[in-house]
């Protein structure tokens, strides 16, 4: 579950991406940040993945106070994360396995598990049998599936996609946003941040819309006094 | 997260390959930063080397530094006698020799040339002569300078001669080698650590988008740290084993003169190379410079990069 309450965000140079956003998104929910350019989409995902701490107001991930977590323990936490990105941020010198295989790498886990997990992520985005390839040898739609493959890879409860279809045709889009609702549909909390509303409208999923720092759907807020209190 | 220690070891020994790996497949720019180490270790290693051959080379100082103490010739051969026996009995004297004057002057009939002038001499001329070795702990200046006084204080004693000057001074340019050596030592291990840390640096400077994503799927500091660590030491490492090589060519270069020089005074002296002490403190001392170069230079960039949105 993920919990933002009247949350603000200002840079050092003193933008304000945030100005007291608040919104809830429950386990296993699939749900669409949108907006304009400089809405503050990426910023909400920032925070979430502790990229940013907030500058006021509470962000919960996963349980955790993320404005409270001390720098020791966010790599763990970042480890219940899978992120995914328009550029993909994949190791252009480094073959698809051992891209997807990085964050079991960092988390210590077994070869074997290793070996075992990736070849099952990567059959699940449909790239069995690409292993070796260099990522610059792959389509942009495969390179983006690899990214998605590295993000579940090692099964984190929550999965956030920054634009991830933004440099992707709208056929290839589609099946990358069905591969993030197969991942919802099985318990992972999906947060993709869009501006494609064509996208949106097709899933007919729950949509958070963001302007100047500010949620513009206010149903958005409600019920959360009580989440917050129990922290 | 529970600790795994077969996958902890075993992500140490990808890290160690990952770094050899890497070293290997740019062979130009690992072997220049392996000069410039090789030359800074190679330097006091040389030096070292060179005390050491130039102690073996003058023999030990403290046979060196003989006390002669000629008795007056009035002085009785059973008196010079229990002089010496006196004389051995201080701690700080390890060998005591009395040469009667009768064998004084026998070896000098015999060597001088002067026999047959020597043979007009109603008697003999020659004193009662204690040779005086000081314990090897007792060769300093100062410790001599007290023998020498407790013997010119003995009624007995004529004079008291101390041909040992040369040494002294022998002995001060050694240890002014030995000061040199350890400074050396010191500036260039600190070179050896700029330039561990400065190709460290260079180095995540260029993977900085990798380090981006570990640390984003969650690799610690630690982790991410980690394969630098390994090519530090393996700089050092590589820079020792070149450094050995220098200086194990350049006494193969010059052991021929040296013993062709030492054989023109007669003497068996060979060139040594580094002991095993010395390849030892070698290699330890590069691998550690390197593991601390890397440490220094990790610790300072590695936290002003995080991943990116």
């Amino acid at each position: 579950m993920i919990v933002f309450d009247h949350v603000v965000k200002r840079y050092p140079n003193g933008r304000e991406a945030l100005s007291g956003v608040t919104f809830r998104i429950d386990a296993g929910e699939m749900v669409f940040l949108t907006g304009r350019s400089g809405a503050g989409k990426s910023t909400v995902l920032k925070l979430i993945a502790l990229l940013e701490r907030p500058t006021r107001g509470t962000v919960l991930v996963n349980g955790k106070n993320t404005g409270a977590l001390k720098p020791r323990h966010v790599p763990a936490f970042r480890r219940n994360i899978g992120v995914v990105f328009q550029d993909h941020r994949l190791l252009a010198d480094r073959p698809v396995y051992d891209n997807v295989a990085l964050p079991l790498i960092v988390a210590d886990t077994p070869l074997k598990e290793i070996d075992r997990r990736v070849r099952a992520a990567l059959d699940q985005v449909g790239l069995r049998g690409k292993e070796n390839a260099l990522p610059l040898e792959l389509s942009v739609g495969e390179q983006q599936r690899v990214g998605i493959a590295r993000a579940v890879v090692s099964k984190p409860p929550l999965l956030i996609a920054d634009e991830p279809t933004g440099n992707l045709d709208p056929e290839l889009s589609l099946e990358v946003m069905r591969l993030f609702k197969r991942f919802s549909d099985v318990g992972v909390t999906v947060v993709i941040a869009t501006h494609d509303l064509n996208l949106v409208r097709e899933f007919g999923q729950r949509e958070i819309v963001l302007d100047n720092g500010r949620v513009v759907n206010p149903q958005e807020s409600d019920d959360l006094p009580s989440v917050i209190a129990t922290r | 997260m529970s600790f795994r220690p077969v996958a902890y070891v075993a992500r140490h020994v990808q890290a160690f390959l990952g770094s050899l790996g890497r070293l290997a497949r740019n062979p130009l720019a690992t072997m220049l930063t392996l000069v410039v180490i090789a030359l800074a270790l190679a330097l006091p290693l040389g030096l070292k080397i060179f005390v050491t051959n130039a102690r073996a080379a003058t023999g030990d100082f403290a046979n060196a530094l003989d006390i002669s103490v000629y008795l007056r010739t009035d002085v009785s051969l059973e008196k010079a006698e229990q002089l010496a026996r006196s004389a051995r009995e201080r701690p700080d004297v390890a060998e005591v020799t009395l040469i009667p004057a009768d064998q004084a002057l026998a070896e000098f009939r015999e060597h001088s040339g002067f026999a047959a002038a020597l043979q007009v001499l109603q008697e003999n001329p020659l004193p009662h002569v204690l040779h005086v070795r000081p314990t090897r702990e007792s060769s300093s200046p100062a410790a001599i300078e007290t023998l020498r006084r407790y013997f010119a204080a003995w009624p007995e004693v004529e004079i008291v001669q101390l041909d040992t000057e040369w040494v002294l001074r022998f002995n001060a340019i050694l240890e002014l080698l030995r000061r040199f050596l350890a400074i050396a030592a010191l500036v260039l291990a600190v070179g050896v650590l700029a330039v561990v840390g400065n190709t460290i640096r260079l180095e995540i400077l260029n993977r900085r988008a990798e380090i981006e994503v570990t640390k984003l799927v969650g690799g610690s500091n630690a982790f991410v740290r980690r394969p630098f660590l390994y090519t530090g030491a393996l700089y050092g490492l590589g820079g020792a084993l070149l450094a050995l090589g220098i200086v194990v060519a350049a006494v193969v270069a010059l052991e021929g003169p040296v013993a062709t020089l030492a054989q023109s005074y007669g003497s068996e002296y060979t060139l040594t190379g580094p002991a095993r002490e010395d390849v030892g403190a070698l290699l330890a001392g590069g691998v550690l410079l390197g593991w601390i170069g890397a440490w220094i230079a990790a610790a300072r960039h590695l936290r002003d990069i995080e991943p990116r949105a």
